[in-house]
């Protein structure tokens, strides 16, 4: 069955609202307005308002609430309408969410899920076109996903609001409108392992969430002149999945990690080290980034394609690579 | 000196604000003989407002407090050995020696920090009030936070939506005058701080934080309005610090007489004359407090010292829940080829 990443996310929440009733959504226009990206829409008139909670903005206060209200029992999950604004809410996921559990000595859990969207590419300049999910994957206490699939989309979230921490989902603005196969599986799907979306010998091609989709665009460009690529999903920045990135690499011995945030101290920088440091002797050339300029997200269409990764600098990336 | 209130209540409010005094004199002797590091920022001279209030909640209610929050813990009755045994670092701590003097937790008694990001707590106390309410409890949550919170934007924030929410939250606000180095009135284009709560249409009192009795006259009655359901209420506690901001403070802020006019009012001085001149204090009984105390803070301190440092091995749990380290542990050593 194919529906959109939008309603798939949609799907979701409404499951976990409905089979538990700790769970809870709150952020900014989730109720009335029916969520800026539409994920909620009809909440407010199924569940009423006191599961579906309008927040003035302030993301500070209504993530630290989120995180009180997890740590009072309840399963909130809290929509920070874009990375852009979860600036404001910072204090609250490093000092709080991600710290009690190991400061107290254990004694509390913070089963928070926070959602919110992420990713440059429609035209909105450098203030609403961040991409952090590296940033925010530096942070040990939180699990960072990236769901690139309408099925991870959907069932991340479900697996999410099982774990005992806090969890942050990262979805890319640019997927919503994607449709998609949802696979019916009814167990909750993993989120401990990256996923080999394209099997192939002669490069791993390393990424994660919207980059994905141009990153398997590539990869089909690539076949055509006869070059397998291999695409990594890598579904969860924190905790990393290493393993399924090593075994593509001593596979192919060649890599390429493309990441949508600016490369300096990207979340490919992370990736590019793990593969130095436990890879390197199966390496036939150095690993390579595909990542954003480093420029304020522009405006102009032109401009802001120039910025960012696309298909055809991954595939001019994996030429050079091949010499 | 209200004239309801029995010995045994007079006494035991006095006995909670010298329990704070002696524990935080014997700690910051520690201090200086190295046996506790870091920050230590005492609470001398603003106990009345921890031993006032605190036993105007009930036990399931919560607390969140701040930095400077040992004397919270102790009249919540988190015992003095395990937070003698936290400033020392040591395993026997009330959060296993990994937080210090600013993080003091307690599950079991709903205390919650001992978090130390001014204007932190805030929101995260608005969190817990909202999973009682959506729960359908009766219970309240205190927020105990100083005078530099008002300056940040969480503040404010919070303010504005537990009345929007009609929240069960006491805010609680101890000011003593300076955020850390910085005067009120330096940092506050208006300084009453009870009128910008009444702003965002809290109920709001200012109270002497000098005077236990007024402190928990006060305090009863703003937990009465709160958990009845009428929703948030604002304390503001006047108080005032003697010792420094934290363990090192030239104090070049406020003046000797300042300090010395405020410790004219020492909450435990006075408290005490005021028992004796309703006879409700002998000399027998103040030496008898004294020396319990002592002994008390002594025996914490003996048990402080035994307690076993946390092994470097264990340095990583906790923190993600066993079931996610497992996975982690699961993900590092299993092959990956079938993937």
């Amino acid at each position: 069955m194919n529906i959109t990443y939008r309603e798939a996310v949609r799907s979701g929440m409404r499951e976990a609202l409905q089979r538990d009733p700790r769970v809870f959504l709150m952020g900014e226009d989730v109720g009335r307005y029916g969520g800026t990206y539409a994920c909620s829409k009809g909440f407010l008139d199924e569940f009423g308002p006191e599961r579906i909670r309008d927040t003035p903005l302030s993301e500070s206060t209504f993530v630290g609430a989120g995180i009180g209200a997890a740590l009072g029992g309840m399963r909130p999950i809290v929509e920070v309408m874009t990375v852009n604004f979860s600036l404001l809410a910072l204090d609250q996921i490093m000092n709080n969410a991600a710290t009690l559990r190991h400061m107290s000595g254990g004694q509390f859990s913070v089963p928070l899920v926070v959602r919110m969207a992420t990713g440059a590419g429609r035209q909105v300049a450098a203030q609403h076109s961040h991409s952090l999910e590296g940033w925010y994957a530096h942070i040990p206490g939180i699990t960072v996903l990236t769901p690139a699939t309408v099925t991870d989309a959907r069932g991340m979230l479900l697996t999410a609001l099982e774990q005992p921490d806090p969890v942050f989902i990262f979805e890319h603005a640019y997927l919503y409108a994607m449709e998609g196969p949802l696979e019916t599986n009814p167990v909750a799907v993993d989120i401990s392992h990256a996923a080999v979306r394209r099997p192939g010998k002669d490069m791993s091609l390393l990424t994660f969430g919207g980059s994905l989709w141009k990153t398997l665009a590539a990869a089909a460009r690539l076949a055509q002149e006869g070059i397998e690529a291999e695409v990594v999903d890598l579904r969860i920045l924190r905790p990393l999945d290493r393993d399924t990135i090593l075994s593509s690499v001593r596979k192919t011995h060649r890599a390429v990690v493309i990441d949508e945030a600016w490369r300096t101290g990207s979340f490919a920088a992370e990736v590019s080290a793990v593969i130095m440091e436990q890879a390197f002797y199966e390496l036939d050339a150095p690993v390579v980034r595909v990542c954003s300029e480093e420029v304020p997200i522009p405006y102009p269409k032109h401009l802001e394609e120039a910025a960012l990764p696309s298909a055809e600098k991954i595939v001019r990336a994996v030429r050079r690579l091949l010499g | 000196m209200t004239a309801s209130m029995t010995r045994e209540q007079g006494v035991e409010l006095l006995r909670q604000m010298l329990r704070i005094r002696r524990f935080e004199e014997r700690a910051a002797e520690l201090y200086q003989l190295g046996k506790i590091h870091g920050f230590l920022h005492l609470y001398i001279g603003e106990e009345a407002v921890a031993a006032g209030s605190i036993p105007a909640l009930m036990n399931d209610d919560a607390i969140v407090a701040t930095y400077r929050e040992h004397g919270h813990a102790l009249v919540r009755g988190t015992s003095m050995r395990s937070l003698m045994a936290e400033l020392f670092g040591k395993t026997t701590g009330c959060a296993r020696g990994r937080g210090g003097s600013m993080h003091f937790f307690d599950a079991s008694r709903r205390f919650y920090g001992g978090l130390a990001i001014v204007g932190g707590g805030l929101p995260v106390a608005l969190g817990l009030a909202l999973a009682d309410k959506l729960q359908g409890r009766a219970r309240v949550t205190a927020c105990y936070f100083g005078d530099g919170a008002v300056a940040e934007g969480e503040f404010h924030e919070s303010l504005n939506l537990a009345a929007l929410w009609n929240l069960p939250v006491l805010f609680l606000c101890e000011n003593n005058l300076y955020a850390m180095g910085t005067a009120l009135a330096r940092h506050q284009s208006q300084p009453d701080i009870a009128a910008k709560a009444r702003a965002y249409a809290l109920g709001a009192e200012s109270v002497d934080g000098m005077d236990v009795l007024a402190v928990e006259l006060a305090t009863r009655r703003a937990v009465e309005f709160v958990r009845q359901g009428h929703g948030p209420f604002f304390l503001e506690y006047h108080t005032y610090r003697f010792r420094a901001h934290s363990m090192y403070d030239a104090e070049l802020y406020r003046t000797k007489d300042e300090v010395n006019a405020w410790k004219q009012r020492d909450p435990i001085v006075t408290f005490q004359q005021a028992l004796r001149a309703a006879k409700l204090l002998q000399d027998e009984d103040w030496d008898n407090l004294n020396a319990s105390i002592a002994a008390e803070v002594e025996d914490a301190v003996a048990f402080a010292e035994a307690g076993p440092w946390e092994p470097v091995e264990d340095l990583t749990t906790d923190v993600y829940s066993r079931t996610v380290g497992d996975q982690l542990s699961a993900i590092s050593q299993t092959p990956s080829a079938d993937r």
